[in-house]
């Protein structure tokens, strides 16, 4: 049961994009057809989900003070690195899961392909690994299910906010708001509209 | 000074502001403007961690194969950034003000006004004019970062700087300034604002 109220909350009330403003850039940037938010929202479930767990199994068993107990070293503190060390992770396996995606699924690759090296530098990732160090998650299963939550969330917002801007062509916006400045309001209001579901999950 | 240098550093700062015209680094940087106090921290580590690593990747701009290149940018920005963190944490005053950006400032790293200024100009540039872009990027990202904190503080506390300012005459404060999807909204009309003052920057679709 908790991993459903966790899994509801990381979708609806800590949304990455809405309540915490995480993966922005590209958010704006490649929302403006469904399909190809589509296709980079998918690729940042993947990449979350490979990436969240092995950054908790890091700081669980690394990082944390007395995380190195089992080494018999219990009085270090490596938690100062987390930061180089989360981002050297990422950067790591989105390089490999790029390769890896190539070689066997050369269809999947096609779709996420120019999505999967930007993706390194998305906040929404790193994003993800830093909450998951704060909220002390009890195993591995907890930071999985963190994972899968949020990139839905995530995936959620750009397709919605792209299904939103494609139909806004139609409309006539004030020549100074067109682009940035209306997406900037739109993604307010619809932030706003998300706020109804702070209820669930407490 | 002449006439090239001041034309990197203003630029960044009112024409080709980082975040209302190139749309860079608004990922981490709304979250911080609840408080002026906290947006101004955020926009002090911003202008170190950019001046300095455009610095650094500058002066190794001939040695980095431009192949690994994105990798030893992350590692030069993640360093400063944890430099940056440790002294927040290491004093009383900024203690408090690092506990409340929590992740955001580790989120520097990815910040992409960073990465995009070494991209775009560190790395084609000597080090003296880098530095200076970096500083003059980090301070227009700095400046929308504190117009944004300024209204939010002051219409959704009623403060600035924890001072009281509108909550004597009996204002009572506005909670949706202070949610998240209001900084977005008042960015929105930012955009609207400079880009009514400065028509070449509307978009034609």
């Amino acid at each position: 049961m908790e991993y459903l109220s966790l899994f509801t909350k990381s979708i609806f009330v800590d949304n990455m994009i809405f309540a915490y403003f995480l993966g922005m850039c590209s958010f704006l940037a490649v929302s403006k057809n469904v399909k190809t938010a589509a296709g980079l929202g998918l690729a940042v479930i993947f990449v979350l989900l490979v990436t969240l767990p092995i950054n908790y199994l890091l700081n669980r068993f690394v990082l944390q003070p007395g995380a190195l107990a089992w080494a018999g070293m219990p009085d270090v503190d490596l938690s100062f690195l987390s930061f180089i060390i989360f981002i050297a992770v990422i950067a790591a396996i989105v390089q490999v899961v790029e390769m890896v995606v190539e070689k066997f699924s050369p269809e999947l690759y096609s779709s996420l392909g120019i999505f999967l090296p930007l993706i390194a530098v998305n906040c929404a990732i790193l994003g993800g690994s830093l909450f998951m160090q704060q909220k002390d998650f009890l195993n591995i299963g907890e930071a999985t299910v963190y994972a899968l939550g949020s990139g839905l969330g995530w995936f959620l917002a750009i397709v919605s906010l792209a299904a939103i801007r494609e139909k806004m062509g139609y409309s006539n916006v004030p020549p100074a708001l067109k682009g940035l400045g209306i997406t900037f309001i739109t993604v307010g209001l619809m932030g706003i509209a998300f706020m109804t579901f702070m209820g669930i999950g407490q | 000074m002449n006439a090239k240098l001041k034309e990197t550093i203003l630029n960044p700062i009112f024409k080709g502001n980082p975040i209302t015209v190139l749309v860079l680094g608004i990922c981490s940087s709304l979250a911080v403007t609840v408080t002026l106090k906290g947006a101004l921290v955020m926009a002090l580590s911003v202008i170190v961690v950019c001046g300095i690593s455009s610095l650094i990747l500058s002066l190794l701009r001939k040695t980095i194969p431009g192949r690994v290149r994105i990798i030893v940018q992350l590692v030069v920005v993640a360093m400063m950034v944890i430099l940056v963190d440790q002294v927040l944490k290491s004093f009383e005053a900024t203690y408090a003000i690092d506990k409340q950006l929590s992740v955001y400032i580790g989120l520097i790293i990815t910040n992409c006004i960073v990465m995009g200024r070494i991209e775009a100009f560190a790395l084609g540039n000597k080090p003296w004019p880098s530095f200076l872009d970096g500083v003059a990027n980090g301070a227009g990202y700095g400046l929308i970062l504190i117009i944004v904190a300024f209204f939010r503080e002051l219409l959704g506390s009623g403060t600035l700087f924890g001072i009281d300012i509108l909550n004597r005459f009996g204002y009572v404060p506005n909670n949706l300034v202070i949610l998240p999807p209001f900084a977005l909204i008042l960015l929105g009309c930012i955009v609207w604002v400079q880009r009514s003052i400065q028509k070449d920057l509307q978009e034609d679709k």
